[in-house]
């Protein structure tokens, strides 16, 4: 008969805790592993410090046109932001009531802020929305007590992204959820509507969408009505957007158990009491996240309008540094301050959204 | 059913409401421009000597001054124009859909346009030629451009005319269109194109503007077509189109005849029947138009004659210095001949 | 103990009397669609009554026969050969081969990417896992028609001008794009395609072989060298069987420009770098969700296995992944394509730069633009088709 013998115990496997621990198993774990390292260490920290030699250690930050121009090459000159970011930030609205579309914005985004937060939904948000839009419009356009009146094509830079991606956002939802609902219906002819509007939108280009409500709508108003450029851009980037919006709300109302539906039927509810109180809730509660990547794709798709002439963000850069070709040259650091904010914005909401998503979403890890 | 029929009628009169409210009434231009009390005019974004805005957004050039002039003559005070900045792709159809009521920017007059677009012309204020600029070194005519890259704008009569240019004088020419006209020109001075083709003016004042040195570049000699730049109206209302028309011709008219800004009141009391026509002194013109006496006379007195505006725009003390060439009088060997006023 | 015995059969309803009441969901129904129907065709008889009766007013002309006229402008880049006169359809089919040329070239680089970024997102490497975060995060958040300004304004302004061009051998690089030599056309290398192809073909039907019999015997067959080996045999036979030409075009400085040769032009890269990079980002985003989908037992059981973690990736998660990864990635695809669109503000003549001069030149707006849409469209379905085929084929057959 053996005697069981254990086998000699193994060492301690070493600490896994320390500094030099952790960098052995993430940063130095095979061969392969530890040359990748070492050059992406060597390639980065040189992009690092050249980059920060440039943009930092030798750059101009005056407006100082000469200064620049000796820093060419060597460091970035920011005073083109000096100099022009007003101009890329506001577009041509008159510098005199720059305090307007300051102010409007805040309001409009400190809205959009607490919408987002699940505390403030409840009955008087829409009234609120209703109130912001309305200040919105008075201090923009002015023309009423005491503000003067600032035509619609003098708005631009930042304001204006804002304000196309939030107006077109707020209209194209209410349309979304009814095209949503009627691919969804029973009824084959508003089917058949709805899905056709909805593949026909998403299969072209928002700039052929621009460029059709820039040079058609005119064309379909009856005679002697005139539509403003801006009108015609938020319809279109409104039917633009109202298109992908119906889609991913329909995927939440795909996502809803059938069961709902039914029990609401055998409580006696009609089909839109049933989609007020029931369904839609809970549907668009699941695509929150979706609906802000939506949002923020929006958000990016108004640097299209810059190609039918109204100036906001990318176009305002384009229109303060094109003509003057003094400050020409330094394009790639006012291109560089643009994309910092656009950046710095999409990526603030893409982060909330993902914060939304994981407080909402049932936990899968282990 | 009744709950049903109410949300059935009120849409039907919200519906109907909104029919109403959008069929507006197709009036003329002149009265909807009398009781707006303004002139709108469509004008560049932004070419030198033609129209161009200031910082403070003070607008001003060639073709700036006809609306002046027309507005002058018409409301009286040359102030109250609207300024609609157009692009190339824009320009067209701001004018077609009534957004606009004249077009003034630098627009060719082509066949194409005033037949197939419904647009009429009004005359040329400055006679032009396409050509093209290129960086200061060995080439001297355009002759030399074989197989050059061309920075060219969409929208314009350049593109066509570069093809035909360079397909007649088999030159290989390639040419890399941008939208917009910032675009172009910024390729170009980028070095990306060997070439920058638009109107002859229009490369003047690019140069003057935008040129890091206006000296380092040069405008070839070569014009390879007819521009005949000038105000445009839409089809359809006549007495707008004779006012436009006859405003300008008056202008090149009184260069004639050497009213300037200065002398208009002066020469008022002149013997000149014809001077006295033109600043309503004798006869009254205004009324074939619509207008009162004075018209041409306001007008004058805002902008001064043909030769005024040209030179106070784009001629030879402006930073454009463009040459009076083919745009002097006929009398002087040039192109503008204006019919007479009477 | 009753027998339990069946009620009557109730009579079946009579199909052909029943009336439907106004009141019932039915009834309702009907209306509802046919008020919807009406309505829709109101708006748009109205729209065309109003179109119609502005374009008599401001003397607009309308129409589809301008498709026959000659286009007078030139294209400065081409797939096909166009001459002096050829009709503006010639004009569009040469705007939609840009667009294409674009969008397989670009699809094709921004899967490779994407799917290496996304793959990355999971490696054991620290910096590159942070790295390839980074890189998504930049890429994802920011316009793609500003990432393709700022690649067009880095081509124009950091290239060299022509006199000053980069050349390694017969490779030039200046701001007018780059120039590569490219063989001359002739019945070999026309062969040699062919010859490729039938070895691709060659190298799908023994992947099948060897799968069969892997299934069989547990015996794995490399098929990769197997269907390499093919397509480059057969190729080079094509080649040989054409009469193996040799010519090749080689690009030779000019005055103004590069002569001969292929050439790239600095919008074409532009476009195409922009495009890559932008939507490798969402690709590799797509790719890590659908990895991040199959569940942590399938990695504990393949690792129970014995199998390495290529190996795991490769014969466990990748498969299961697709099946999520697919139907996202057809809309990134869609993406790239309809994004190219935007190659109008940087000068390269596609589809829409190209309707953009028709409409400006003949002042047929609507028609141009419906081109257009009508092109988009067609491509849109034929890729959304192409990938629901890919999609039905690469499903795990489920029990």
């Amino acid at each position: 008969m053996h005697v069981f013998k254990s086998i000699e115990a193994r060492p301690m496997p070493g600490q896994s805790a320390s500094p030099l621990a952790w960098l052995r198993v993430n940063l130095f774990s095979s061969t392969s592993n530890s040359v990748m390292t070492l050059l992406l260490l060597a390639l980065g920290i040189w992009t690092l410090v050249s980059s920060m030699d440039w943009a930092l250690v030798h750059a101009v930050f005056g407006a100082n046109l000469q200064a620049c121009n000796e820093a060419r090459g060597v460091g970035a000159c920011w005073g083109v932001i000096t100099e022009k970011g007003r101009l890329i930030v506001m577009g041509r609205y008159p510098e005199a009531e720059h305090w307007r579309p300051i102010i409007a914005t805040a309001i409009m985004l400190g809205v959009v802020v607490i919408s987002c937060m699940p505390r403030f939904w409840n009955k008087a948000l829409p009234l609120v929305w209703a109130l912001m839009l309305v200040v919105y419009f008075i201090l923009m356009k002015g023309g009423w007590m005491g503000l003067t009146a600032v035509d619609t094509d003098q708005w631009g830079g930042f304001p204006l992204t804002v304000m196309l991606t939030v107006i077109s956002m707020t209209l194209a939802f209410p349309l979304a959820i009814f095209v949503a609902l009627g691919r969804r219906s029973n009824m084959p002819a508003i089917k058949a509507l709805c899905t056709l509007y909805v593949e026909l939108i998403r299969g072209v280009p928002l700039i052929t969408v621009l460029f059709m409500a820039s040079f058609m709508l005119p064309l379909f108003m009856p005679e002697g009505v005139k539509i403003d450029v801006l009108v015609r851009v938020v319809v279109g980037i409104t039917l633009f957007s109202a298109a992908y919006m119906a889609e991913v709300i329909r995927g939440g109302l795909q996502a809803l158990p059938k069961g709902q539906t039914e029990a609401a039927a055998t409580l006696g509810l009609t089909y839109w009491q049933t989609q007020r109180m029931i369904v839609l809730p809970q549907a668009l509660a699941t695509v929150v996240p979706s609906i802000m990547n939506t949002f923020i794709g929006l958000f990016k798709d108004t640097s299209l309008v810059t190609i039918v002439s109204l100036y906001e963000l990318t176009g305002a850069l384009g229109l303060a540094l094109n003509s003057d070709a003094d400050w020409r040259p330094f394009k790639i650091e006012a291109y560089l301050f643009i994309t910092f904010i656009y950046f710095a914005f999409c990526f603030a909401m893409s982060r909330y959204s993902l914060w939304i998503e994981e407080r909402t979403a049932v936990s899968k890890v282990r | 059913m009744k709950k049903y029929t109410r949300t059935l009628i009120g849409s039907v009169l919200a519906a109907a409401g909104l029919m109403a409210a959008t069929s507006a009434m197709a009036g003329k231009t002149l009265d909807q421009i009398k009781q707006r009390g303004q002139v709108v005019c469509g004008v560049n974004t932004g070419l030198a000597g033609f129209s161009a805005a200031d910082s403070s957004g003070n607008w001003s050039g060639l073709d700036v001054d006809h609306c002046r002039a027309v507005a002058a003559a018409v409301l009286s005070d040359a102030t109250k124009v609207k300024y609609v900045p157009l692009t190339a792709q824009q320009r067209f159809t701001a004018l077609q859909s009534g957004e606009i009521d004249v077009l003034a920017r630098n627009t060719t007059s082509t066949m194409s346009r005033d037949a197939s677009l419904g647009l009429h012309f009004v005359g040329a204020n400055y006679y032009d030629g396409q050509g093209f600029m290129v960086p200061k070194g060995k080439i001297t005519s355009a002759k030399q451009l074989k197989g050059a890259t061309v920075c060219v704008q969409s929208g314009t009569t350049t593109e066509k005319n570069l093809t035909d240019y360079s397909r007649a004088n088999k030159l290989n020419l390639k040419p890399v269109v941008f939208e917009k006209v910032e675009a172009a020109t910024g390729a170009y001075f980028a070095g990306r194109c060997q070439a920058y083709t638009t109107d002859a003016s229009g490369l003047a004042s690019v140069r003057a503007k935008e040129a890091k040195d206006p000296a380092t570049h040069l405008i070839l000699p070569d014009l390879i077509s007819k521009e005949p730049l000038g105000p445009m109206v839409r089809r359809g209302d006549d007495e707008w189109l004779a006012i436009n028309k006859w405003v300008l011709a008056g202008l090149i008219e009184a260069e004639e005849y050497g009213i300037t800004q200065a002398n208009a009141d002066q020469m008022k009391s002149s013997d000149n029947p014809q001077v006295g026509r033109l600043l309503g002194a004798t006869e009254d013109l205004g009324k074939h138009l619509g207008l009162d006496k004075e018209w041409l006379y306001r007008a004058i007195k805002v902008t001064g004659n043909y030769g005024e505006m040209f030179e106070r725009n784009v001629g030879p003390k402006t930073s454009i210095n463009l040459p009076r060439g083919m745009n002097r009088q006929w009398s002087q060997g040039g192109l503008q001949y204006a019919a007479p006023l009477r | 103990m009753s027998h339990f015995s069946m009620t009557e059969a109730r009579p079946s309803p009579d199909k052909k009397n029943r009336t439907i009441s106004w009141r019932s969901r039915e009834g309702r129904s009907i209306i509802y669609q046919i008020v919807a129907i009406l309505s829709a065709f109101a708006l748009i008889a109205l729209l065309v009554r109003n179109t119609l009766a502005n374009m008599r007013l401001r003397g607009i002309q309308s129409g589809y026969d301008f498709l026959f006229q000659p286009f007078g402008f030139d294209i400065s880049e081409t797939v096909i050969e166009y001459a002096h006169n050829s009709s503006y359809f010639v004009a569009f089919a040469i705007g939609m081969l840009n667009t294409i040329k674009v969008a397989i070239i670009g699809i094709a680089l921004a899967t490779v990417v994407g799917v290496l970024i996304g793959i990355g997102r999971f490696s054991a490497n620290f910096l590159v896992q942070k790295i390839c975060y980074a890189y998504v995060e930049f890429f994802r958040n920011v316009p793609v028609y500003l990432q393709l300004l700022i690649w067009y304004l880095v081509f124009a302004e950091a290239l060299p001008d022509l006199d000053g061009a980069w050349n390694a051998g017969h490779f030039y690089l200046s701001k007018n794009g780059i120039s590569f030599p490219w063989p001359v056309w002739q019945l070999g290398q026309t062969l040699a395609l062919l010859g490729a192809g039938l070895g691709l073909v060659f190298g799908l039907y023994y992947r099948r072989l060897a799968r069969t019999h892997f299934d069989l015997t547990g015996q794995p067959r490399p098929v990769l060298w197997v269907a390499l080996a093919a397509t480059l045999g057969m190729s080079v036979l094509g080649w040989l069987a054409g009469g193996a030409p040799m010519e090749w075009d080689l690009p030779k400085v000019g005055e103004f420009q590069i002569e001969d040769g292929g050439a790239l032009s600095p919008e074409f890269m532009a476009l195409l770098f922009g495009l890559v990079f932008y939507t490798a980002a969402f690709i590799a985003e797509v790719v890590r969700s659908g990895i991040a989908s199959v569940s942590l037992g399938q990695h504990e059981a393949a690792g129970s296995l014995g199998l390495s973690k290529r190996q795991t990736m490769r014969l466990v998660v990748l498969p299961q992944a697709l099946r999520v990864i697919i139907p996202p990635l057809t809309s990134q695809y869609l993406n790239l394509t309809k994004n190219s669109s935007l190659a109008v503000a940087i000068g390269y003549p596609e589809l829409v730069s190209i309707a953009n001069t028709t409409l400006n030149q003949t002042g047929r707006a609507i028609e141009a633009l419906s081109i257009v849409m009508l092109v988009y469209l067609t491509l849109s379905l034929i890729t959304s088709a192409l990938m629901n085929w890919f999609n039905a084929s690469a499903a795990i057959q489920e029990r």
